[in-house]
């Protein structure tokens, strides 16, 4: 019996080794850096001027009292939140209209999915400076041929500005996801609803809504974990001005422009705080779509 | 023939929104065969093409920043496809005990921002001189994919009919060529469209690479950002390095976009 248990659990050790190698590296790059943050945020280190003295919770009282840190996080909520909804709906909408047969689907399709593939900084740059720009974004051009005066939209609307141009990146995925789970319909069932007279409108809300909810909620996750993290759009579009500056940003300019690396490990501390609460829920979520799976 | 007249109109429209969608790509391309003046006047769809951009654009910097993009980016995904790959086996064909957990794991480091990692990687990177080299952008590559790869390739893993390793077990196939002749022909294409997703994602990374590699083996959009010159009229050199720094991740995403959402989506969902 003891033998037993012994070969059991050097049996478990060999079917653990192949994955011990990805574990130990992920653990090692991506936990050993926030230990460090921790340590960092319990002291007042700054480059200029040089000090790293000790003082213990110092900075989380400070950030506590920090307005524009709470807007941060606000910018962060309302951005990712808009940002997903917008390209969840719109996604939504394109993927019912493509899952139809038509003349070049798959070109069309194509074509959609491209937004999604742009690189982030490209996509910032084409519509900062060719759609909404003031002086040659086709925008202004046609709002200018119209007789409406130009808009400085970048400045004007800086967080639409940045999210259009996330929606605009992230509806394709959204579509995709929503298209992958349209098309995994059971044609049967649809079938068997026609047959019993149900009208489109309602097989769509009783028959396909209810289907497409792991997708929607799949999606959705993707699009929280991607969109909280945004950094390059907002580099490019506003350079961080205050109606779009978000948490990562604002630790950024803590880090970076300001140069100190105490105050600003210790807004990287709470933000990772807040993402493992994110997280939980997340992992709650994805843990039951896998049950729901397993069961099927 | 309404309900024909009104299949034409929706399929007109679809393609209408696809045209939308697929525009500013489109402008941004046509753009990089104008001049600047031509790109900033009037807006023309018909104009006589030029490579006076590309010329402008292709200089040894561009060498050696693409260079030095597809070293990282390639050296990156070839570490996050080794670690992945055995990774998905011992999660998904010989499951470990808690390979939820372990799955659960590595895809909750995705949660976590760059951004509130760059302070101590920062200073890490400073005190292992490893500023301004590509090893570091490799490390955080990888990291960064690995988590999405094996996610990814957890579920072309599952995929596979156990019943067909298990006959190949039965006819005395070692582990070793379980693996080459049952399971890889299975996954193949999976893996491809994997390591695909890496390459975009390492390639569009901006953020860990405009920290850590600002003076010296710059990649692709830290140099896009940095060829709009403060000139009024530059429309057209940004449109040509644009298309330049996309290309490369267009072409890999058409090829592999089916597959690609099926490895995303699949593992929670079928």
């Amino acid at each position: 019996m003891k033998l037993k248990e012994k070969w059991l659990s050097l049996d478990g050790w060999i079917r653990r080794l192949p994955l011990l190698p990805a574990l130990i590296f992920t653990i090692v790059v991506t936990q050993i850096p926030f230990v460090l943050s921790i340590y960092y945020s319990l002291t007042n280190w700054t480059i200029f001027p040089r000090n790293s003295d000790l003082v213990w919770f110092e900075n989380y009282i400070d950030l506590l009292d920090d307005r524009f840190f709470k807007t941060a996080a606000w910018v962060s909520i309302t951005m990712t939140v808009s940002a997903v909804l917008i390209s969840v709906v719109v996604g939504t909408f394109f993927a019912i209209l493509l899952n139809r047969k038509f003349f070049g689907q798959g070109l069309a399709r194509t074509l959609i999915i491209t937004p999604f593939l742009v690189m982030p900084v490209v996509a910032a740059l084409i519509w900062k400076t060719q759609f909404l720009g003031f002086d040659f974004g086709l925008l202004n051009t046609i709002l200018g041929t119209i007789g409406i005066d130009r808009i400085e939209f970048a400045s004007r609307f800086p967080f639409w500005s940045v999210v259009v141009t996330l929606v605009w990146q992230w509806t394709p995925f959204m579509m995709l996801i929503i298209l992958a789970g349209l098309q995994s319909q059971s044609s049967s069932i649809l079938e068997a609803a026609k047959v019993d007279g149900a009208s489109s409108r309602s097989t769509f809300l009783q028959i396909t809504v209810p289907h497409l909810k792991p997708y929607f909620e799949l999606g959705t996750l993707l699009g929280v974990i991607y969109l909280s993290q945004v950094f390059d759009h907002i580099e490019i579009i506003t350079g961080g001005n205050e109606s779009t500056k978000n948490a990562p940003y604002y630790i950024y300019q803590k880090a970076f422009i300001d140069n100190s690396y105490g105050s600003g490990s210790s807004y990287s501390v709470v933000v990772v705080i807040a993402s493992i609460i994110i997280a939980t829920f997340g992992i709650r979520l994805l843990s039951g779509l896998l049950a729901d799976n397993e069961g099927a | 023939m309404l309900k024909r007249v009104k299949e034409y109109l929706l399929s007109g429209f679809t393609w209408l929104i696809a045209l939308i969608f697929f525009f500013p790509v489109f402008w941004m391309f046509l753009n990089s065969f104008k001049t600047n003046a031509e790109a900033s006047g009037d807006p023309k769809l018909f104009f006589s093409p030029t490579l006076e951009q590309f010329r402008e654009v292709i200089n040894p910097k561009f060498w050696a920043t693409f260079s030095d993009s597809f070293i990282i980016v390639i050296i990156s995904t070839f570490f996050v496809m080794l670690l992945a790959i055995p990774t998905a086996y011992a999660l998904a064909i010989k499951p470990i005990k808690k390979w939820k957990d372990v799955l659960f794991f590595f895809i909750s480091t995705k949660f976590l921002p760059p951004v509130a990692g760059i302070i101590p990687i920062y200073i890490l990177a400073d005190t292992f001189n490893l500023l301004n080299s590509r090893t570091v952008l490799v490390i955080l590559y990888t990291a960064m994919n690995l988590p999405l790869a094996v996610w990814m390739l957890n579920s072309f893993f599952r995929e596979v009919p156990k019943e067909l390793i298990e006959a190949a077990k039965i006819d005395g196939a070692s582990i070793w060529s379980q693996i080459t002749s049952v399971i890889m022909p299975i996954v193949a294409p999976g893996l491809a469209a994997t390591a695909l997703l890496c390459f975009i994602f390492a390639w569009n990374e901006f953020f860990f690479a405009l920290q850590l590699n600002l003076i010296d083996n710059q990649t692709v959009p830290v140099w896009v950002k940095q060829s709009i010159s403060t000139r009024d009229q530059f429309i057209a050199e940004l449109s040509a390095a644009s298309t330049l720094a996309t290309l490369p991740v267009i072409i890999a995403g058409w090829a592999a976009q089916k597959k690609m959402i099926r490895g995303l989506s699949m593992g929670a969902i079928k």
